[in-house]
């Protein structure tokens, strides 16, 4: 290392780069644009699918995803570019949040990036471009308040509400043929939650075979277990003993212990001993009086045996998810000592029926007319498991938006309304702003409409004008209006019945500000050398 | 490398493994390390002031991190030059010691170095330069606690306390909401500090991050949460009034530490252990429960059996709490941790308004929060935000404040500034040199020059003209006899820094002063720098 001249020494070490001004802007912005571009196909309800195939030798064709979810997408994706990181980072985060509005939230992010990377072209300096955000966003955000509009929670109207929400967030889904049918079947799932968030009590199965049709809700609970053999297939008025415990062996605890024998007279004992444990076990088990006892671990057959004998019926190996569920629908606690049976009573679970079903070929046991009645259970059916995993997938979201709803109570009008909107009142609001901000106002506004241009140019429409349409709509005061993907028009939403969960669209609208911004800071990027790793 | 030759040629050898090592020394040497120390300090002088910009860090793991702050960014940048590392340290010293200013003191240290660089050229010797920034720095100290202010922190609701994180947090990406975060980080200071031993222990603050909502959910839980949920799914969700038993042991049959082995020979001895393993549980119950407590929270995990003998005897309990929550949880409640079962008894248990489950979001995420607490020292500062970059970057912005909050609690005495103290440093050092009659004159006036480069890179950073802009701020503050004259970096139309409320702590200016010339002296006395070729 001479330096004779002004040669820099080296600093970073061997492999690490680091990229500055320019040259570290451009590289984020082009990385968040096109993970943005990537998913822009997705959106609305003209939207296209995405394939995501593994890596990996071997993996290639199975394990295939097929879905236009943004947030599945991003999530699947290795991507080195660092800012793109970030959007796929505040996708997740949507998704945890409020469960929708994952692409539009990329997206929005990435249009932002776009203008913003015209005004650095002209000489804008990025703090002013923030500023300028900054404004906007809280206008956007204000807006996006004032317009929204709230209903009682036990209203008529909530309930249609909720029905649109579902209908609306159902129609960019695979499933948008029979959204109806999954709106009401989504509503009244969410609805038997009686306002708690709690997504654990609705089951969500999917079962190859038939149609997507042919899926349901069913008001029990089930469990995709079988009743052990030669126990009672159908049991009314059902005592539930949930348990987790060993019912194998019981393994001895304390530490350090080990059995040794010195002939084969005390390895029988040992045995007789053991057996005589688990007996007792059963027994105190009996004391109960239940009669249905699901475990969590597996049973053997000589306790399997001892219970059916009592006439107990016997469901082994529950998951633990599945198990919680049991416990929670039908009132039962979860033990794993039996010494106390004089608490009977608290600690059974009581459900009217229980009996082994088919759908299709799998059998499945269902728990009906449980003792707390919020659980339920949405049975999806369907040509190919791709199929069900993204109606799998659509259903969460549907669920995940409602129940947001049911919390936050706020809905807006869809088709693009309230991106209309906010972003009118953002370029209202750049008028009155002095200073080179106003020109970022302006770009934030832009990116908004850049969303329903979006979802115009998917649906093969001419966006150009159907945005121009609808920019004069609005303005004439027909503040309902919307996009009409069906006939490629601007109609109004209140006919169409178009809603959307305002938390949804500020969370959108929060996050996409927040990672642009923090994108746009950034004036110099250092990568590190790559960890080494040994390869297996 | 140089080498010292024989008469018949050979190279003598001095070094081990002489062939494979490098050396540099003399100017070459000083040159080398004043510009990989350059080149740190370039790189986070566009990251000062109020409208500096962000750096993206990616780690060895390709992890991505966005910051502004000054001891992050160097920490994160692996840097290998053993010059440049003394930046690092710089930066990271800053850190542990006053927790702000990280960024300007390596910006300083890299202007300092500059002007020795000009001064080498000039031939004046490493040491002469030193020793004039040296005295330099002691001018400047001098001139700067005279020309520090008293607040009254106490007055009008702390505002000079929620004015001063203002500022800290001003230069970050949570900006636009500084006033709620300072207020935030004031009050949870507060909360904590003992005013009158003037000390904040910050160990009682607790900053827990949560991605969703955005940053203007963040806010102040007077209690403390706990990133668990109960052990059984269906204890109790909330418990008032709570008694709070800590223990540091399993719910689990004992392990000794020797080794031991239990050996069975007959049946009558295994069901006896049965039996006796069956009692550990009801006795370990029976002892929490026994004691009064009402909660139990364990650094470690549980039987399941235990677990639900819990359950029945109607005792909440959580279980994995990490350990640095249990010593926090220890000195909120008034709890004593407590080792073994034998040991509980009602006075060491701790005491809470309440402790009550929370949920987030949609993906079924859980804490605890314990509020109320008898000795309500303890706080939690919840940051929320729209991705996992944003939070970590908004709970560094906060630990900065919090710092600033404690050191003006310690010591209330302020300096403005937007580059005015520099500035008017600058101002004196200048005055100093000349009455300086030997070679260290040279490096004094450097030293001014140096101090003069803070505004200079804050008014660049601000996309304000820098020469125009210090120039007139220094013929004000000469003319005015003003030192709180500095850049108006948010053009808010006046450049009194008193007027926009900027403040900066005093120990903390003192401290970046002081450390950035001891580090440029160090750098400035290496003159043979002796590595492995390969390094």
């Amino acid at each position: 290392m001479d330096i004779v001249g002004n040669v820099l020494p080296q600093v970073l070490k061997d492999e690490a780069t680091e990229d500055k001004g320019e040259m570290a802007r451009l590289q984020s912005f082009v990385g968040a644009i096109a993970v943005a571009d990537l998913v822009k196909t997705t959106l609305g309800p003209k939207g296209m699918d995405k394939i995501l195939k593994p890596t990996g030798p071997g993996q290639e064709m199975t394990h295939i995803t097929v879905t236009n979810d943004g947030a599945t997408i991003l999530k699947s994706m290795y991507v080195e570019n660092p800012a793109a990181k970030i959007l796929i980072e505040i996708s997740k985060t949507q998704d945890e949040e409020v469960g929708d509005g994952t692409t539009t939230v990329a997206v929005l992010a990435g249009e932002l990036l776009r203008e913003g990377e015209k005004l650095i072209q002209k000489r804008i300096h990025p703090q002013h471009v923030i500023a300028g955000w900054r404004i906007a966003r809280d206008v956007a955000l204000k807006t996006l308040r004032d317009i929204s509009s709230e209903n009682d929670i036990e209203s008529q109207e909530f309930h249609n509400d909720l029905i649109k929400i579902a209908r609306t967030t159902l129609s960019s889904k695979l499933i948008t043929s029979d959204r109806d049918y999954f709106a009401d079947l989504c509503v009244k799932a969410v609805l038997r939650l009686k306002g708690s968030s709690n997504l654990d009590y609705i089951q969500i199965i999917k079962l190859p075979g038939g149609t997507i049709r042919d899926s349901y809700l069913d008001d029990g609970f089930i469990l995709k277990k079988q009743i052990t053999i030669g126990c009672k297939r159908r049991i009314e008025n059902a005592k539930i003993l949930v348990a987790n415990t060993a019912m194998d062996y019981d393994k001895i605890k304390i530490y350090g212990t080990k059995v040794k024998v010195n002939s084969m007279d005390k390895v029988a004992e040992i045995e007789a001993a053991e057996k005589e444990k688990m007996k007792h076990k059963v027994d105190k088990i009996l004391k109960f009086q239940p009669t249905v006892f699901v475990n969590r671990q597996l049973i053997y057959n000589y306790p399997e045996q001892l219970l059916a004998d009592s006439g107990v019926t016997v469901i082994e190996h529950a998951d633990f998810e599945g198990m919680e569920r049991v416990a929670a629908a039908t009132g039962a606690e979860i033990l794993s000592t039996f010494d106390a049976p004089e608490r009977r009573d608290q600690v059974l679970g009581h459900c009217d029926l229980i009996e082994e079903i088919m759908i299709g070929e799998e059998k499945m046991i269902k728990f009906t007319g449980c003792k707390k009645n919020e659980a339920c259970t949405i049975v999806l059916r369907g040509s190919s498991i791709h199929i069900l995993d993204e109606v799998d997938r659509s259903i969460h979201d549907v669920l995940c938006v409602l129940i947001t709803t049911v919390k936050n109570r706020r809905v807006v009008w869809g088709g693009g309304n309230s991106e209309m909107q906010m972003a009118a009142a953002c370029e209202e609001e750049a008028k009155k702003v002095q200073g080179k901000q106003a020109l970022a106002i302006e770009a934030y506004a832009r990116a908004l409409r850049q969303i329903p241009t979006i979802i115009c140019d998917n649906g093969g429409y001419d966006s150009a004008e159907l945005i121009q349409n609808f920019k004069v709509e609005l303005q004439k005061g027909n503040l309902s209006s919307g996009l009409n993907m069906n006939d490629g028009t601007v109609g109004d939403m209140k006919e169409l019945g178009i809603k959307e969960c305002m938390r949804v669209k500020e969370q959108a609208v929060m996050a996409a500000s927040e990672a642009a911004e923090l994108i746009m800071r950034v004036d110099d990027i250092v990568k590190c050398a790559p960890r080494k790793r040994e390869r297996a | 490398m140089s080498l010292a030759f024989d008469d018949y040629g050979r190279p003598y050898i001095i070094l081990r493994d002489q062939g494979q090592k490098k050396r540099m020394k003399g100017l070459e040497a000083y040159k080398s390390n004043i510009l990989a120390a350059k080149a740190v300090a370039n790189t986070l002088q566009s990251s000062l002031g109020p409208k500096g910009m962000d750096k993206m860090l990616v780690s060895p793991d390709g992890d991505v991190a966005v910051t502004n702050d000054g001891a992050t960014i160097v920490e994160k940048m692996e840097i290998q030059h053993p010059t440049a590392k003394l930046l690092v340290e710089l930066s990271q010293s800053q850190d542990a010691e006053i927790g702000d200013g990280t960024t300007g003191v390596v910006v300083l240290a890299g202007k300092l170095l500059e002007q020795a660089l000009t001064l080498l050229d000039k031939g004046i010797h490493p040491l002469k330069i030193s020793d004039g920034f040296d005295r330099a720095c002691d001018v400047a100290i001098k001139h700067l606690e005279s020309i520090a202010e008293e607040i009254d922190i106490q007055a009008n609701d702390h505002e000079a306390l929620i004015q001063a994180a203002c500022t800290a947090l001003g230069s970050k990406v949570v900006s636009k909401r500084k006033r709620e975060l300072g207020k935030i980080a004031v009050t949870a200071v507060l909360d904590v500090a003992d005013l009158k031993r003037k000390d904040v222990n910050l160990d009682l603050i607790k900053i827990q991050t949560k991605t969703g909502g955005s940053v203007e959910d963040t806010r102040l839980i007077s209690g403390i949460l706990i990133d668990k949920d109960m052990s059984h799914p269906q204890m109790q969700k909330e418990v008032t009034d709570a008694k709070i038993c800590l223990l540091t042991c399993p719910f689990e049959p004992p392990k000794p530490k020797t080794k031991h082995n239990i050996n069975i020979s007959n049946a009558e001895d295994y069901k006896k252990l049965y039996q006796q393993e069956q009692q550990y549980f009801i006795d370990m119950v029976k002892l929490v429960k026994d004691s009064g407590a009402n909660i139990a929270l364990c650094q470690w995990g549980f039987d399941d059996e235990a677990n639900h003998l819990l359950l029945q005897n109607d005792l909440p309990a959580v279980r994995w709490v990490s350990g640095t929550d249990v010593e926090l949880i220890a000195m909120a409640t008034g709890a004593r941790i407590i080792p073994r079962f034998q040991e509980i008894t009602p006075e060491k248990l701790g005491k809470a308004g309440s402790i009550k489950e929370v949920q987030f979001g949609t993906s079924n995420e859980r804490m605890l929060v314990i509020e109320n607490c008898q000795c309500t020292k303890a706080v939690t500062i919840l940051i929320r935000g729209g991705s996992q970059m944003i939070v970590d970057e908004a709970k560094r912005s906060i630990h900065d404040a919090i710092c600033v909050i404690r050191n003006l609690i310690k010591d209330n005495r302020i300096v403005y500034g937007g580059g005015s103290a520099e500035l008017a440093c600058a101002l004196q050092v200048l005055q100093y040199a000349d009455e300086v009659s030997s070679v260290e004159q040279y490096a004094v006036r450097s030293f001014a020059d140096a101090l003069e480069g803070i505004p200079n890179c804050l008014a660049d950073n601000c996309g304000l003209n820098p020469i125009t802009s210090v120039a007139q701020a220094k013929s004000r503050q000469l003319t005015e006899k003003n030192p709180r004259i500095g850049i108006d970096c948010m053009e808010l139309g006046t450049s009194d820094m008193k007027e926009q409320k900027i403040y900066e702590t005093l120990s903390s200016k003192k401290q970046q002063i002081q450390l950035a010339t001891q580090v440029v002296k160090m750098i400035l006395k290496i003159d043979d720098v002796i590595a492995p070729d390969d390094y």
